[in-house]
């Protein structure tokens, strides 16, 4: 069943000397529990995507539907988790944690219940008091993760929420977040330049074109390959076929330039 | 290797402090000798007593005023305008500046007015003051208000408009209001700014008070500068400013107290 659809989406920028137009012709369909990627050269347009999907903007052409009803402004049911973490540093990691619940206004205990535990899972409970400073880069995206959870969106978006961390870090951190998103069942968008990441942890991937970003190609990552943990899909024999072909795709993306 | 590295703490730690009590020692012995030189040059008659008054005769004026409750009086008074002013033209720009930040349109319709009343000397504006609100302390006031009260204004708005967009976006998110976005992101974001705006203003509320003062004089420790600068007791004027001094620091300290509450885990 379609649970997000975007239909012939345009969105053009517009300031005082030039229009931009960010991206064009997107049609996209996204099933409920789906893991979506999508990868394309730097300025094509990826952030601007997602931010469209949030609400944050509205397009200037086509149609976003979630669940069937056309997206107005932004929604504690979509999380959103940007470029960089964006804890607030004059807050503690609790406090944090519990900024989105706090603006729905919910704030008694039960309701904050499911943001400590993805605390606990993610094996930050002993850091409620810290402040954001205190922490290393792979926890403050962790925490940053438990931000956008503890609303519990339907919808997770994710912009290239590794691109920061070192490599052994981001390995284990795709890891948890992968399985932390897959056991409470969330559909989610993941923005990445990374091919390898974008394989490992979805069920498709999306090439976007230079900009204007349009949809230059789609890939399917096979069942067994989708459902394992994005550590065993990077050793598996399947992998390097399938990277390569991503790979040959974006080297012919470059040339057209 | 352990025991080694304790005993390099234990001399580490010992420097640090001699070095701590030296330059106390060093700032000590300056006021020290300032006084004393000066109390010096004025028995000596190097000095002229009556102009440059000392630190004797200070002293007793001190004692002569406290006793007869008039140096409460001044200062109470005097400080009293003080804090008000600097509150006043804090909040009140604080809030100027928040509803700058709310209406764009506003703010770029007053763009122009504002830098003209920040080039504006504020306390040439005293005199119209007095003649509208009163040759009283409500007129010192708000020239003690009016003095910060454009800058600040200034650059609080210029610290709402310079905070990463990115927090408002997360505060977006989550669906936000407007109003949660700026109390929950904008404003305490500007937290730093804010705070260098109120040590500016402490030192700015005592420019406009004592000036305020000035041109009033009734009561309070401008008037007390004033009056003893007409009948040429320097003594009663040089009593005022070590009063000023020494409440001025007060002010201050106060100021960085509150700043290390606010912003103590920021890097
Ligand atoms: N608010 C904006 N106003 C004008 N141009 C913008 C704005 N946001 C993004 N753009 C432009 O749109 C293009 C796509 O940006 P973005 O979506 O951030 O790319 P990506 O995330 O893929 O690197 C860029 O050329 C950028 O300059
Ligand atoms: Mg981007």
């Amino acid at each position: 069943m379609a649970f997000l659809q975007l239909k012939e989406v345009e969105k053009t920028f517009f300031t005082y000397d030039s229009v931009t137009t960010a991206v064009e012709k997107i049609n996209l369909t996204i099933n409920k529990g789906e893991f979506i990627s999508i990868i394309g050269p730097s300025g094509c347009g990826k952030t601007t995507l997602l931010s469209l999907i949030s609400g944050l903007l509205h397009p200037t052409e086509g149609q976003i539907l979630l669940d069937g009803k056309q997206i107005e402004k932004p929604t504690p049911e979509t999380g959103y988790m940007l470029q960089q973490d964006y804890l607030f540093p004059w807050l503690t990691i609790e406090q944090n944690i519990t900024l989105g619940l706090k603006t729905m206004g919910k704030t008694k205990s039960e309701e904050k219940e499911l943001a400590y535990e993805l605390l606990d899972t993610l094996g930050l409970s002993d850091k409620t008091k810290h402040y954001p400073s205190q922490l290393s880069g792979g926890m403050r995206q962790r925490v940053a993760l438990v931000r956008m959870l503890s609303t519990d969106p339907k919808l997770l978006l994710l912009d290239e929420p590794f691109s920061a961390l070192d490599y052994q870090t981001k390995l284990k951190l795709e890891n948890l977040v992968f399985s932390t998103i897959r056991t409470h069942g969330k559909t989610a968008i993941l923005v990445t330049h990374d091919i390898g990441e974008a394989l490992a942890m979805s069920d498709r991937v999306i090439l976007l074109t230079h900009r204007p970003g349009s949809i230059q190609q789609e890939f399917s990552v096979a069942h067994h390959l989708a459902e394992e943990l994005p550590f065993n899909v990077r050793l598996d024999s399947q992998f390097t076929p399938l990277f390569q072909e991503v790979w040959k795709e974006m080297e012919s993306l470059e040339k057209q330039t | 290797m352990k025991s080694k590295h304790e005993e390099m703490h234990r001399q580490f730690k010992k420097q640090t402090k001699t070095r701590t009590l030296q330059i106390r020692a060093v700032q000590i012995l300056i006021l020290l000798s300032f006084f004393i030189g000066w109390e010096t040059a004025a028995s000596a008659r190097w000095i002229d007593p009556l102009l440059f008054s000392s630190p004797s005769r200070v002293w007793d004026l001190f004692l002569v005023r406290v006793q007869d409750g008039s140096l409460i009086m001044h200062t109470s008074v005097t400080l009293f305008e003080t804090i008000l002013g600097f509150l006043l033209g804090t909040f009140l720009g604080t809030f100027l500046a928040a509803i700058l930040w709310w209406s764009p349109f506003l703010s770029r319709v007053l763009d122009p007015y504002i830098v003209i009343l920040n080039s504006m000397p504020k306390v040439a504006l005293g005199p119209i003051l007095i003649v509208g609100l009163g040759p009283g302390f409500t007129s010192i006031i708000a020239m003690g208000a009016l003095i910060s009260l454009v800058i600040t204004t200034m650059v609080v708005y210029n610290a709402f408009r310079e905070v990463d967009d990115n927090y408002v976006k997360v505060m977006k998110s989550f669906g936000a209001t407007k109003r949660q976005s700026f109390f929950g992101a904008i404003f305490p974001a500007s937290y730093p700014t804010m705070i260098s705006t109120l040590k500016v203003n402490v030192g700015l509320a005592w420019v406009g008070v004592i000036v305020g003062e000035f041109l009033v004089s009734k009561q309070g420790l401008g008037y007390m500068i004033i009056y003893g600068f007409q009948v040429f007791n320097f003594t009663l004027v040089m009593l005022s400013l070590v009063i000023i001094a020494i409440l001025a620091t007060c002010m201050y300290q106060t100021v960085e107290l509150v700043e290390k509450k606010l912003i103590r885990h920021r890097t």
